[in-house]
């Protein structure tokens, strides 16, 4: 049986998350393999929800997969695609079948995605679904109506350090804190004296704080998504590092740098612990965490 | 006011392909400050069909009108004996203008000229931005003048998403953040306290569809 999560972050203990994209489909071999090869070397795994506004496998099926495999889900829940009956509805399910984890998220809008004449719903955004988890613990739904059995969470959001202008991002997570998140994954952090200048900034609040770790995989990955991706930034020190990489080692050079800033993250103790984000990659988090000396 | 822009042409075309005596009827408030649905947009709508039509041999009688408003009937009454002389009318009005005229008009067919696009204000000369959702309950004091269900891409209600480079928006990048405004605006104000203060979930049946606002 894993550790419920929240006792891991009570443990005080250097704590690792990943997570995985579910498949487009339903055949759910690959995402088993990575479940597997993951579920007994970080302390959880986070399912991603219809991730970059693409139509996928849900989160809820590949968090009751992580359960059924001996793994400590963590349910992510965007406000894109439901409204707050649905949102509501799929927090009861999951605490039913034994989630206990959830990050709660805005969600990418709809037109970076896949269905892009959708309607985004964004009935409730993520401060309003963080307050949403600890009123149907309270024993109520959000119309005020009592619920026949509650629900309880150990709570999650997100907060982008590189995001600018940063003061408005900041005043954000201050909300989040106040709507009852116990932890924070951050967006990517490339930039170290950036996010030690976050940290200063988000310690006062006394929540968990986990830096995102992307893998890069080339130079030419982290030149777009400087360009493309919001609150994303990679300094030019470690592009130039992955260019010079041998041909057909950028990859490997990529798992270096990642696990070389969890070292150094976990080593000055500069946040709470790390998630690492390999998208579509997912099973070289092992190879990361070896880099980090985390095995 | 509301914001319009004609359809397609093709697509105008296609839709009065039935008719041989069209009436195109302007208005003359909203979609003439927006150049969409004026007199002047009549006039180049009707050379443009009558051209038209000439080159493709087709007899089509093109009427031309403009009326002050057609969302209101005692605009639209004076019209109606000049329009039984034409089998169809081409409304270049919002769509509520639409209705009303197709209402007033029944059974004669009413066809829409434009796309309503949104309530809003003129940016620069020839520009339109959209301002106002009409949600039936306005929060611009909480968000310092800025309206963050309309010009938050997401129609967040408490702060911005993680998405804002530059101040500008993930979802269009040529557009700001508003999140990004309201906050720079109530530091302006000294009223940043406010920023932090929690929005709860929208009621979205302040108005409920379609919408009804009786003065007794």
């Amino acid at each position: 049986m894993p550790k419920p999560f929240r006792e891991v972050l009570d443990s005080g203990k250097f704590v690792v998350t990943s997570e995985i994209g579910p498949p487009k489909g339903t055949n759910l071999e690959e995402m088993t393999r990575n479940i597997d090869l993951l579920k007994d070397k970080v302390d959880a795994i986070n399912v991603t929800d219809n991730q970059s506004s693409a139509m996928r496998y849900p989160s809820l099926g590949g968090c009751l997969l992580i359960k059924d495999r001996g793994g400590e889900p963590i349910l992510q829940m965007t406000c894109r695609d439901r409204n707050r009956l649905a949102l509501q509805s799929d927090l009861l399910f999951a605490y039913s079948r034994g989630i206990r984890n959830v990050l709660c998220l805005t969600g990418d809008s709809i037109p970076v995605g896949d269905h892009k004449e959708a309607k985004g719903v964004f009935d409730l955004d993520s401060v309003q679904l963080l307050r949403t988890v600890r009123t149907l613990e309270s024993g109520k739904d959000l119309g005020g109506n009592d619920l026949n059995g509650a629900v309880k969470f150990c709570t999650g959001a997100v907060v982008t350090p590189e995001a600018h202008p940063i003061e408005p991002q900041m005043h954000k997570f201050k909300k989040k804190v106040a709507a009852g998140a116990e932890f924070f994954q951050t967006q990517a952090v490339y930039d170290l004296n950036n996010f030690r200048t976050f940290m200063q900034h988000a310690r006062p609040s006394n929540v968990k704080i986990f830096a995102g770790i992307v893998l890069l995989v080339s130079a030419k990955m982290a030149q777009y998504m400087n360009a493309n991706v919001p609150g994303i930034f990679v300094p030019q020190e470690l592009i130039d590092e992955l260019a010079g990489a041998e041909k057909g080692k950028a990859l490997q050079k990529g798992v270096e740098i990642a696990g070389h800033m969890i070292k150094t993250i976990k080593d000055e103790r500069i946040c709470d612990g790390v998630h690492i984000m390999a998208i579509g990659k997912e099973k070289v988090v092992v190879d990361i965490l070896a880099a980090a000396g985390l095995l | 006011m509301i914001v319009g822009d004609r359809k397609p042409f093709d697509e105008i075309k296609d839709n009065i392909r039935d008719y041989k005596k069209i009436l195109i009827l302007g208005c003359g408030t909203c979609v003439s400050v927006c150049q969409a649905g004026g007199e002047k947009e009549v006039e180049l709508l009707a050379s443009e069909l009558r051209i038209a039509n000439k080159l493709a041999g087709k007899d089509v009688e093109i009427g031309q009108a403009t009326i002050k408003r057609q969302c209101d009937k005692e605009f639209i009454e004076p019209i109606v004996e000049k329009a039984k002389q034409y089998d169809a009318v081409l409304s270049m009005a919002c769509g509520a203008g639409v209705q009303l005229v197709a209402d007033v008009m029944e059974p004669k067919p009413v066809i829409p000229a434009l796309n309503t696009d949104f309530i809003g204000i003129t940016e620069s000369p020839g520009t339109w931005v959209e301002r106002c959702q009409a949600c039936g309950n306005c929060l611009l004091e909480k968000t310092g003048g800025i309206c963050p269900i309309t010009r938050c891409a997401k129609g967040l209600l408490n702060g911005p998403c993680g998405g804002t480079k530059d101040g500008m928006c993930e979802v269009d990048t040529k557009k700001p953040c508003a999140w990004t405004l309201i906050y720079q605006r109530l530091e302006k104000q000294g009223k940043l306290d406010i920023f932090d203060e929690y929005n709860p979930p929208r009621n979205f049946q302040a108005v409920v569809m379609p919408g009804k606002v009786t003065k007794s």
